[in-house]
């Protein structure tokens, strides 16, 4: 057989070799959620990794963190209600590099909300900002994150006040800090409240999927607010006139709103037969409290690519 | 098997056997029976699991080192030292001589993994005093590892076929690396999009994916292995070693020695 | 049937490491070697000497031409079989002994089982290695390891032999015995190609040499007629511190020795020196044909090629 031949048996080999195992490997991920066994983190013990990384942890620190990332981001997407790995490989992350700010933003933002938008476990997302303060002390943002795990998760507007308290006192620290830890008092329910928190926590990452999670409660705040004020001109309406306004229309003439009001998405809201304000597409504003037609379940958070 | 590369691999093995591997044999037992010694004064719940756990990565490690270390001498070596010349000068094809080193390490690999199985099942014996039907399991991690020694000598070759001891060295030990995080390769793949996405499957196919051979935890713990598993493993152990040694015989075949 | 026949042999290779450009390393090679032959290749270092070595062994591949041996193309595996290479300053796997590197090799020429064992034996007794048998090569000295170059290069009783610079990293006693290696393998009909870049052992080896500068052949002939007498004259040496005056009348230059005359007279003046030196009761030791050296020839070979390459330019 001359050079030349051999060659093209070569290449010709090459080429089917290639195929073979990468058919395979498209095969097995095809069978592997019955094969492989689910997720299993076998070694949980962040002292025994930091002794094992021989000195490289901060390298085994961004791949435990690529990895939570990966394991909340699929999960996410595969509708999953549950993330029982996110507490402890966030939990190995930051034991294995304490500064690394974007994995504590990361659990306040998806560890503490009720499934199916987080993991469902604020006490552990508190431990972990907890643990974050006790190694940084001197950075804001980790009271911040703890005040708004208390805030929105916990509804635990004291606690909130205090964290944020801690955190106005920081060096540098936000100017807003101190005005959350204000609010907290009187007026933690009002939504002016929940929009500070929302905006500080989109201006302040770099994080995507936190700067996007960002966007969709304040785009859920406006509509909650919107309802709620369209609501109270519904009742104006009733009581001057007995009736129920026939359509959105009637009601901004009688109401002198300027115009028709619209949502986000530049849609008009509408009026039920009932008398309800609801928006057009609930299915776009999973995290509303207000707005939705009675008994909506949201299927999944849907991240809008950067509407504001 | 051709009588020429049965030759080949067969002094393969015998110079392997006698420069490097004798010493790693020697110092795979004293790392176990020392540990064995150890954990036995020690602890008493996971004397065993840590004889395992410790046994089989070491098993793993040494066998990595020795795929890589041996590997990417095969062919640059006999180049810088001319001995390749006296045996091309010779009845012998260049394909002859990839196969036949390939096959002289492989098996000098399966020798050694042999060996270092028995001090395996040496030191596990050493603290549990008898053999369970779980510790079976053990003989597919061994399996699973050389097959991952198998691709990883077939790397090793190729990378050795075009380029410096040292590049080959770097070369496969990354691909090492890479493929043991195959499989977040490739879940990340599945969430990129656009150029990333398509830059990322092609790799995540390309490389060698060996986290689906590191069973050593899960074996340690007694879970039970798929027999889809074995199968798909030994295959494309298959695939990926004759797809590398396709590569290397390409490449060897229209190279100038210089 | 010659044994090589090259045929144009040509070889380029591209250097730099952006840009490449081709730079030759072989310019198109015509050579022929007779059969039964010991030819010298002669160039100084870098030559291109080893060049063709590979490229006749199929260790690089030509960028065009082609060459035949013992009849055959010049890639055919079959040819191999036949013929012996020794490479320059061989080098083997460290930890196999003398008696097991030639088995292997024994093994890959496809020596039968039968005769390997005996070919193995009385190659190491030929080269002057049995006593050392057993030892690893990693223990050898570079004058053995060239040994064992040799021997692995004739172990299979190959019909042509090419040698790389057998003689490099030699003693004087293991040059003599190459030497005599290469005279035994002439007389038993072997063709012998070996480069050289040492004049002395071509003379006293080759029947037909090449001289080859970078990457061109220079010259070519028999070692007899590139060296056979020019001018017609020759050399008389005799004993006895004197120099007779008919000797002086020939016009001959004479150096004086301490007992011993040397001179330089010519061819036809040959006859009438005896007799002076008879006459004067003289000791003739020695009348022989002055030949230009090769040294002469190759020096001036060179130099002819450089002075045409400057005019040309």
């Amino acid at each position: 057989m001359s050079r030349r031949n051999t060659s093209i048996v070569a290449a010709v080999c090459l080429v089917i070799f290639l195929g073979g195992s990468a058919a395979l490997l498209h095969h097995s991920d095809q069978i592997r959620p019955t094969t492989a066994p689910e997720d299993a983190l076998y070694i949980d013990s962040p002292k025994f990794l930091k002794r094992a990384s021989l000195g490289y942890q901060g390298l085994l620190a961004d791949i435990y963190w690529t990895r939570a990332v990966q394991y909340f981001g699929v999960r996410h997407h595969n509708h999953a209600t549950n993330y029982a790995l996110l507490a402890p490989l966030l939990e190995i992350t930051t034991q294995l590099d304490p500064q690394l700010m974007v994995a504590y933003e990361f659990g306040a933002s998806f560890l503490a909300p009720a499934p199916p938008s987080g993991a469902g476990e604020p006490e552990r997302a508190i431990q972990l900002m907890e643990y974050g303060i006790q190694q940084n002390p001197e950075n804001w943002k980790l009271y911040y994150d703890l005040g708004f795990v208390y805030y929105m998760n916990l509804k635990d507007y004291r606690k909130a006040g205090d964290a944020f308290a801690r955190g106005s006192k920081v060096p540098h620290a936000l100017p807003v800090l101190k005005v959350l830890a204000a609010q907290m008092a009187e007026h933690a329910e009002d939504f002016a409240t929940a929009r500070i928190l929302w905006s500080a926590t989109y201006q302040n990452t770099r994080d995507e999927l936190i700067r996007q999670n960002a966007i969709e409660h304040l785009r859920a705040l406006r509509v909650d607010e919107d309802v709620t004020h369209l609501q109270e001109a519904v009742s104006r309406f009733t009581g001057r006139t007995g009736t129920l306004p026939s359509s959105m229309a009637e009601l901004a003439a009688v109401e002198h709103l300027p115009g028709v009001p619209v949502d986000p998405d530049g849609r008009p809201y509408i009026i039920t037969a009932a008398g309800r304000v609801e928006v057009k597409v609930p299915a776009d504003f999973p995290f509303a409290v207000k707005g939705l037609p009675p008994g909506f379940k949201p299927e999944l958070p849907r991240f809008h690519p950067q509407a504001k | 098997m051709n009588s020429r590369i049965f030759h080949i691999a067969s002094n393969t093995f015998r110079e392997a056997v006698r420069d490097r591997v004798l010493y790693n044999l020697i110092a795979f037992a004293l790392l176990l029976s020392g540990a064995a010694v150890f954990v036995g004064q020690i602890s008493l719940e996971i004397e065993k699991l840590v004889v395992i756990n410790l046994g089989l990565t070491a098993v793993s490690l040494f066998g990595v080192v020795i795929a890589i270390f041996i590997g990417i001498g095969l062919v640059s070596k006999e180049i810088e030292k001319r001995t390749l010349y006296t045996v091309l000068s010779r009845p012998v094809r260049r394909w002859e001589f990839i196969v036949g080193k390939f096959f002289g390490l492989a098996g000098t690999l399966v020798v050694n993994t042999f060996f270092m199985a028995i001090g395996v099942f040496a030191a596990l014996f050493y603290v549990s005093h008898r053999f369970i039907r779980a510790d079976a399991l053990i003989f597919v991690a061994l399996y699973f590892a050389v097959l991952e020694f198998i691709i990883l000598c077939a790397l090793a070759l190729l990378f050795s076929s075009f380029s410096s001891p040292l590049l080959s060295a770097v070369f496969a030990f990354s691909l090492f690396v890479i493929g043991s995080f195959a499989e977040d390769l490739r879940s990340f793949a599945g969430m990129a999009h656009g150029f990333t996405r398509w830059l990322a499957t092609g790799a995540a196919y390309l490389v060698p994916n060996f986290s689906a051979f590191n069973i050593v935890s899960s074996i340690a713990h007694e879970q039970p292995v798929a027999p889809q598993l074995i199968l798909h493993n030994t295959l494309y152990a298959f695939f990926y070693a004759a797809m590398a040694l396709s590569g290397a015989v390409l490449i060897f075949e229209n190279r100038n020695l210089k | 049937m010659p044994a090589i026949e090259i045929l144009g042999l040509e070889k380029s290779y591209k250097v730099g490491f952006w840009i490449k450009r081709p730079r030759r390393a072989l310019h198109p090679l015509h050579l022929t070697v007779e059969d039964g032959e010991v030819f010298g290749f002669l160039g100084p270092n870098g030559a291109g000497k080893t060049t063709t070595l590979k490229l006749l062994m199929g260790l690089v591949f030509p960028s065009s031409g082609s060459a035949r041996i013992l009849g055959r193309q010049w890639t055919d595996p079959e040819v191999k079989a036949q013929i012996g290479f020794l490479p320059e300053q061989p080098y083997f796997y460290d930890h196999l002994t003398a008696h097991e590197l030639l088995n292997y090799y024994a093994q890959l020429s496809g020596v039968s089982a039968k005769d390997r064992s005996r070919r193995v034996e009385s190659t190491l007794q030929r080269v002057g290695l049995k006593d050392v048998r057993g030892v690893q090569l990693r223990k050898f000295s570079k004058g053995m390891l060239q040994r064992v170059g040799i021997a692995q290069a004739i172990l299979h009783d190959p019909k042509l032999v090419f040698f790389d610079e057998p003689m490099s990293g030699l003693d004087p006693v293991g040059r003599r015995e190459v030497r005599d290696l290469m005279e035994q393998l002439k007389h038993e009909g072997k063709t012998v190609f070996f480069s050289t870049h040492i004049l002395s052992d071509a003379e006293a080896l080759c029947d037909r040499v090449a001289i080859i500068n970078k990457g061109e052949l220079r010259g070519i002939g028999a070692i007899d007629d590139l060296t056979s007498s020019v001018q017609g004259k020759v050399e008389v040496i005799w004993h006895g511190a004197q120099v007779p005056v008919s000797m002086k009348a020939l016009g001959a230059e004479c150096h004086i020795t301490g007992e011993t005359v040397r001179a330089i007279i010519g061819e036809a003046q040959q006859d009438a020196a005896i007799d002076a030196l008879r006459r004067e009761h003289l000791r003739l030791i020695a009348i022989t044909p002055v030949r230009t050296s090769l040294e002469a020839y190759f020096v001036e070979k060179l130099q002819h090629a450089e002075s045409k390459a400057r005019t040309a330019v």
